[in-house]
């Protein structure tokens, strides 16, 4: 290797100015070699991040144009087909964005795309941080922080899908003003609140629009900076293997390893949204026309991760419906429009706290779990994901009928059973799977891998011969964590007293609890690596042909 | 050492950080997996070929721009829908390939031409030690205790009591974000008398208008003639909007959202029982509201607002395309599927003398409070 090359003056020189006045070099040189563990479920939220990038990149550029007003014009821009019509100056204006200015269009739809793909990697990321147990101690205040993202991007998406005041956008205001009306007591009062008076009012984009472009991309910007400092501080968790410790973290360091491969995943991320925004229409606004409150077309879908909800709005049958005072309390939109959000975010928020109630662990995780190796959690999260699923899947039954020729009402009672009885199955065949790939770790710890070689043995017998595992793999497999709770120690003390916190009935509902938890599980107690007799198979096969 | 002064820089980027000697490395050689300087040399020409390809990316994506103008006489320009397809394409597909080169190229460069390093740091262990937190401790509440906060409780409650109001001055300065509701959604502009015209039109409405209509359905909104800023149905339909329609016959947005009704025109024997009670306050049947076989509700679902715009003529029943709520038009709206709550309002109609479709005065028997089936009507 050659000497190492000198620093350019200029650089040395801004280095100094910089050092001269923060001291940074000690602290530069220790961030610089911050280590990032190397594996492809990392690079999601990644994703999440370069998505916020190029929304806000995108954003700024829409905002030089986009007129956030409700007053009615008649227009006559460029666009022919809709000269003529009356529409709001929102509209008119996304309009003169898609005709009038070059590569608004691409900027407008790359925008959109950067929307659904950030709350998708938003979406899969988590599931990964749930799957892995990455949000246990110390990391669940960043699990919080995550949630809060989530939530709030998915208002922000919600948001920015209704300024352009084209029908469906208008239709999803709309929507939104039925579910905040069906709040009791409150609902008309806030509805009125938002809006400015009557739906639609001509003041809810204005104030949608300082929503979506001003505070929440502020707060998200707030979040997301905190989860980064919360990660660079605490590291992040890594998989299991070689040298992969709880006190130890192996991967690339950020400089200059990490800093290329990110910023390349950045321009591919960038590129695969400006090339699907190339060649794949989405939200295209001119076809749909202006809001107005007396028209609707059909076939009408939200963006994906409104779907969800739409899809319960459906599938929510009105028998629940009560009146007080001949007030009516419209259970049928409280549920699925505000009570399934609250059970969604609520649920994430308080998982990790309950697992660790559950499992009675506190003690800090840097390693993460594989998912088969905590069959509950994992079947509980592949029950959510089934349900989140089969509600979104309700939220196009109208698509689905007319695609699969069944009846529309015949869809939802389909619907209605199968959120019940799918995240069911789900969790039971989930956690059978986790059972089965742990027993086939046991038998891959214990007699190595299958190498697909047909061997036969002077004694005429047939065998595929097993060769040993890597000590990586071998590593990975023996960090299997005994699944536990130390709710369920011994039921009396020493002196055969039963503990009070026991006997309460919290205790009681935390034991059950633990023991549903921890039940099933494959031990791999008293498993030695590579004693199984697969291996011994082939080294006896020699053997004998040698005595022959 | 760190934080000397400028004038003994040497030769790293920042002074005194000088190479260990007989290290070549940034990283310990055990954890640098470098390649061979063939592979490297590889790396490095694909490397180069894909910022070449970016780079023509980049340049093709400057001309795409100039490419077509935003609007022109004879020229293709970007308002035709068709060309600003292509200008769409072109733009997005050099950008995605600039783009996409820079990315192959960092990547391919990381990846051939780096070492794969294997670098290992420990998690650092989170806990402060007792010591530390105890030091803290001390020191806090030490501090707390001469600052006379914990000591002297008049001034710490009078502090906090101060906070109060403030805190609650950003909640009262959102009171005027809007009005109360009071009986705003009571109202609409379907006063008695009023004529009705076909949505979209100024057309009014005849009894026969609905034989010739394919599906039996005519979706229509009242007739109002705003005069001076007040229109015959003082309703919040929003100041300035006057201004906004000060010629002719115009409904806001908001007005429009309320009060548009379906017009449908049912078989008198296809009525069923639902259509001889009362409306709740009302003191004549259902059926007497309709005429000549049509009768009218609005068209707004009572389950979350969307448009019911869709009827089917042979089995009467309003559909709801957002959730799905059904209707059947011939038994006063009831809720026959879905999530809906209440059945549409039903509007009573009548002839004008001049045989104009209109709002038909009702003459309720006490005044119904909230009847939940009926529209009352602008005083």
């Amino acid at each position: 290797m050659s000497k190492t090359t000198q620093a350019p003056k200029a650089l040395r020189g801004v280095g100094n100015f910089i050092d001269d006045r923060f001291h940074l070099a000690k602290t530069g040189e220790k961030n610089l070699r911050k280590v990032f563990p190397n594996h492809w479920s990392f690079m999601l939220g990644e994703i999440a991040l370069y998505s916020f990038i190029i929304l806000l990149l995108t954003g700024v550029f829409l905002t030089l144009w986009f007129k956030p007003s409700m007053a009615e014009i008649v227009y006559d821009g460029s666009y022919e087909r809709l000269q003529g019509v009356e529409m709001s100056e929102a509209y008119a204006s996304t309009l003169f964005i898609d005709f009038d200015v070059r590569g608004g269009f691409l900027v407008r739809q790359i925008h959109h795309w950067a929307a659904l793909i950030f709350v998708a990697s938003l979406v899969v990321h988590m599931l990964r941080v749930f799957f892995t147990g990455a949000f246990r101690k110390p990391r669940e205040i960043n699990w919080l922080i995550g949630v809060g993202i989530f939530t709030i991007a998915i208002l922000e998406g919600l948001f920015g899908y209704s300024l352009p005041d084209d029908l469906p956008s208008g239709m999803g205001v709309r929507i939104l003003q039925g579910v905040i009306m069906s709040l009791p007591l409150v609902g008309s009062y806030v509805s009125m609140f938002l809006f400015g008076g009557e739906f639609p009012g001509d003041l809810i984009i204005p104030r949608l629009y300082m929503l979506h472009i001003l505070l929440l991309p502020a707060l998200l910007l707030a979040l997301i900076a905190a989860h980064f400092m919360i990660l660079w501080h605490q590291k992040h968790t890594q998989y299991p293997g070689t040298g992969k410790t709880n006190k130890t973290v192996v991967g690339t360091p950020m400089f200059p390893g990490f800093a290329v491969k990110a910023g390349g995943f950045f321009f591919f991320t960038f590129a695969v949204t400006a090339g699907l925004a190339a060649f794949v229409q989405v939200n295209p606004i001119h076809l749909f026309g202006p809001f107005t409150p007396t028209s609707i077309t059909s076939g009408l879908q939200p963006d994906w991760y409104m779907g969800f909800l739409e899809g319960a709005l459906r599938i929510f049958p009105n028998t629940f419906d009560f009146q007080i005072f001949g007030y009516a309390v419209p259970t049928a939109v409280l549920v699925p429009g505000l009570g399934l959000m609250g059970l969604l975010f609520g649920g994430l928020a308080a998982w990790p706290f309950l697992e660790a109630w559950i499992t009675g662990d506190r003690r800090p995780h840097n390693v993460a779990d594989r998912p088969r190796n905590a069959p509950v959690r994992t079947g509980l999260g592949v029950a959510g994901v089934t349900a989140y699923g089969i509600l979104w899947l309700a939220g196009s039954n109208d698509i689905l009928s007319e695609t699969f020729s069944i009846e529309l009402y015949v869809t939802t009672y389909i619907f209605r059973a199968a959120i019940f009885v799918g995240p069911v199955i789900a969790f039971i065949v989930t956690k059978r799977i986790c059972l089965g790939l742990q027993r086939r770790d046991r038998a891959t710890l214990e007699h190595g891998y299958e190498s697909g070689v047909i061997q036969q043995l002077p004694s005429g017998e047939f065998i595929e011969v097993h060769k040993e595992s890597s000590q990586d793999t071998v590593d990975a497999l023996l960090s299997k964590p005994e699944v536990t709770s130390t709710a369920l120690g011994e039921e009396t003390d020493e002196k055969g007293v039963e503990s009070p916190g026991k006997r309460k009935a919290m205790g009681r509902i935390r034991r059950s609890l633990a023991h549903w938890y921890t039940k099933d599980y494959v031990s791999f107690d008293g498993v030695e690596p590579h004693s199984g007799h697969h291996l011994h198979h082939a080294a006896e096969g020699e053997k004998e042909s040698a005595a022959h | 050492m760190l934080g000397t002064p400028s004038a003994e820089t040497g030769e790293s980027v920042v002074s005194g950080a000088s190479v260990e000697a007989g290290h070549e490395g940034p990283y310990p050689a055990s954890e640098t997996h470098a390649h061979p300087e063939e592979v490297q040399r590889r790396g490095e020409r694909i490397a180069s070929l894909w910022f070449v390809i970016a780079f023509l990316g980049g340049v093709g994506f400057l001309v795409s721009y100039y490419l077509f103008p935003p609007s022109a006489q004879d020229v293709p320009a970007i308002a035709d829908p068709r060309i600003g397809q292509y200008s769409n394409m072109l733009l997005g597909g050099t950008l995605a390939v600039a783009l996409f080169g820079i990315g192959a190229g960092m990547t391919v460069w990381a990846r051939r031409v780096m070492p794969h390093y294997e670098v290992s740091s420990p998690y650092d262990d989170l806990p402060s030690s007792e010591k530390e937190k105890g030091s803290f401790g001390d020191f806090f509440m030490k501090s707390a205790d001469e600052s006379g906060f914990t000591r002297r409780p008049l001034m710490r409650r009078t502090l906090i009591a101060a906070m109060l109001p403030l805190g609650l001055a950003p909640i009262v300065l959102l009171r005027d974000t809007g009005p109360l509701p009071g009986d705003k959604l009571r109202d609409t502009p379907w006063a008695e008398g009023v004529r009705m015209v076909v949505e979209g039109t100024d057309r009014f409405i005849r009894a026969e208008d609905l034989e010739s209509e394919p599906n039996g359905m005519i979706t229509a909104l009242p007739y109002v003639v705003h005069e001076g800023g007040h229109g015959e149905g003082g309703h919040g339909g929003g100041e300035g909007e006057s201004a906004r329609y000060a010629e002719g016959y115009h409904l806001s947005l908001n007005d429009k959202a309320k009060s548009v009704i379906l017009l449908i025109k049912i078989p008198e024997g296809d009525y069923k029982s639902g259509m001889t009670e009362t409306v709740e306050g009302q003191d004549e049947p259902r059926i007497n509201w309709t005429h000549n076989g049509i009768v009218a509700y609005s068209k707004i679902c009572t389950h979350v607002g969307c448009p019911a715009a869709l009827y089917e003529r042979t089995t009467h029943r309003i559909l709801c395309p957002c959730h799905q709520s059904t209707f059947d038009a011939a038994n006063a709206a009831e809720v026959v599927f879905g999530p809906a709550h209440r059945p549409l309002p039903q509007l009573p109609i009548g002839v004008d003398d001049e045989g104009y479709l209109s709002r038909r005065a009702t003459s309720p028997s006490r005044p119904g409070r909230r009847s939940g089936t009926t529209r009352r009507t602008s005083r």
